[in-house]
């Protein structure tokens, strides 16, 4: 080490990621949803022209928000602020990066630009949170250079069951990796579709090198905490918040639960009273080709 | 103060288990800190990074801003890296509205003063009071806050050495008190950890 000034260093970068534990990221989509989110103790905000409900509701195709809505947002809070881009556009990625906001998601609820490639995101200073159904697909976004992994649960839902079946995923295949012997990690790497280094650092520590954080269908308290207890470090909720009855109450309510979520005296204090929950549609109901979870590869 | 003393890690958000693995390698117990409870069965605590605005809100709520102001104005010796800086600043700039500290560092401190995460840095710093203080520490700084100003009874330990943010103050300490802009939870090397333990040995 030297004294001189590096950024955009993997250590800034999941260290930025490690920041963000046991807290909570909300979508927003405009200044006063940001200025909500931040009084009721949110990590982060996303900042995105339609949150995953709406986008699921209006259909078409879905982008990259307005460069001045993003502006606006991050001049009216000081916690960080992220924002989306589509699978593989590394150009709305440039832009992101020049307007200076502090985390990217290369996200599947916007339509994707690239069917066969994601964003070569060691190119870039600002750090990328991707998603991922399992323990293969998150190793791959790594070596992609992402810093921070999600599950991607069926977002603008309710529905948190695929968000479940993720995190588990995720979680029983580490396990797996960590009680092979060292000549079973070279196929374990191949099957797992992942670079045998990455696979054989799971398989030395027990855990992902970067924090895994939870996404998509969390609706409640009680979801985010279900979600911790399950492993997550940290929760994103999407329409969840904003798609409820009582916004402000709700997202203190799931901040709360998110500290405690292993005091269930408190998840339950703070589950009463919030008022109507965002209309639900369960993933099942969804025809396959809409799925959001097979979007990335 | 007992040889081996126990340390708190206020656990309402951020950077909790890279602090209790480095209290581990650092000669000291680690332990959690959600509750009244398990604030009153520590010796010490450390307040790690994360949002300070997300810590102050939930200490709040839970009802744990008195208490940890009262302990350390008992004298309980008290650690933040970054988020902590700030919850143990006695003065704030850039706070979002309303928010409060812990307090008891005769400083003011401005949040996220090297500006967003594309402006977050590592660089080698010299710390005063830590093992081999001329072998530089690594200094990695996310959102970081800077000290602007410091009281007489604040003793500055460390400043940027070079670069357009030369000479900002990104350590201090008083008898009790320690705070950095940077995390030393973050990295391997035990000497700021190493330096509290001293500081609690010695309360």
């Amino acid at each position: 080490m030297s004294s001189e000034i590096s950024t955009g260093t993997s250590r800034v970068k999941r260290g930025m990621a490690e920041m963000l534990k046991g807290g909570v990221i909300m979508d927003v989509v405009n200044v006063e949803q940001a200025k909500i989110a931040e009084d009721a103790g949110a990590v982060a905000v996303m900042a995105l022209e339609r949150v995953p409900a709406d986008i699921r509701a209006e259909g078409g195709v879905s982008r990259m928000s307005d460069p001045d809505m993003i502006d606006a947002i991050r001049g009216a809070v000081s916690i960080p602020v992220m924002a989306k881009v589509r699978i593989g556009h590394f150009a709305e990625a440039q832009i992101l990066e020049s307007l200076g906001v502090d985390y990217i998601d290369e996200s599947e609820v916007l339509s994707p630009a690239d069917y066969a490639n994601h964003i070569d995101k060691w190119k870039f200073t600002v750090p990328f949170v991707c998603g991922a159904t399992n323990l293969g697909e998150a190793l791959r976004r790594l070596t992609e250079g992402a810093a921070m992994i999600r599950s991607k649960g069926e977002a603008g839902t309710g529905d948190v069951s695929n968000a479940v079946t993720h995190m588990r995923k995720i979680r029983s295949e580490v396990l797996r990796l960590s009680s092979m012997a060292p000549d079973e990690l070279f196929v374990a790497a191949k099957e797992l579709q992942a670079p045998y280094d990455l696979v054989a650092e799971v398989a030395r520590t027990g855990s992902l090198p970067t924090v895994l954080f939870t996404a998509g269908g969390i609706a409640t308290p009680a979801d985010a905490a279900l979600m911790m207890q399950l492993g997550a470090d940290g929760v994103f909720v999407g329409s969840g918040i904003f798609k409820s009855g009582n916004p402000a109450e709700r997202a203190n309510a799931v901040v709360q639960a998110t500290m405690h979520y292993d005091n269930p005296d408190v998840v339950a204090k703070v589950s009463r009273g919030l008022g109507e929950a965002m209309v639900g549609i369960n993933v099942a109901d969804i025809p396959v080709h809409h799925r959001l979870e097979d979007r990335g590869w | 103060m007992l040889s081996v003393p126990t340390i708190g890690v206020l656990a309402i958000q951020g950077g909790v288990r890279e602090h209790l693995l480095a209290l581990d390698i650092s000669g000291a117990r680690g332990t959690l800190v959600k509750t009244l409870g398990e604030l009153n069965g520590v010796d010490a605590l450390i307040i790690p990074g994360g949002e300070s605005s997300t810590m102050d809100k939930l200490a709040r709520t839970f009802e744990l801003m008195e208490p940890l102001r009262e302990a350390r104005a008992s004298g309980m010796p008290m650690f933040g890296s970054c988020a902590g800086m700030i919850m143990l600043a006695d003065r704030i700039v850039g706070a979002i509205e309303g928010q409060e500290s812990v307090g008891g560092l005769d400083i003011t401190v401005e949040r996220n003063a090297f500006g967003g995460q594309t402006q977050s840095f590592e660089t080698g710093i010299v710390i005063d009071g830590i093992r081999d203080p001329e072998h530089e520490f690594e200094g990695i700084f996310i959102r970081a806050p800077w000290v602007v100003a410091a009281g007489e009874s604040t003793e500055v330990i460390a400043k940027i050495s070079s670069g357009p943010h030369e000479g900002r103050i990104v350590g201090v300490r008083s008898d009790t008190l320690m705070a950095t802009s940077f995390h030393p939870e973050l990295t391997a090397d035990p000497r700021v950890h190493e330096l509290f333990v001293e500081m609690v040995r010695n309360s």
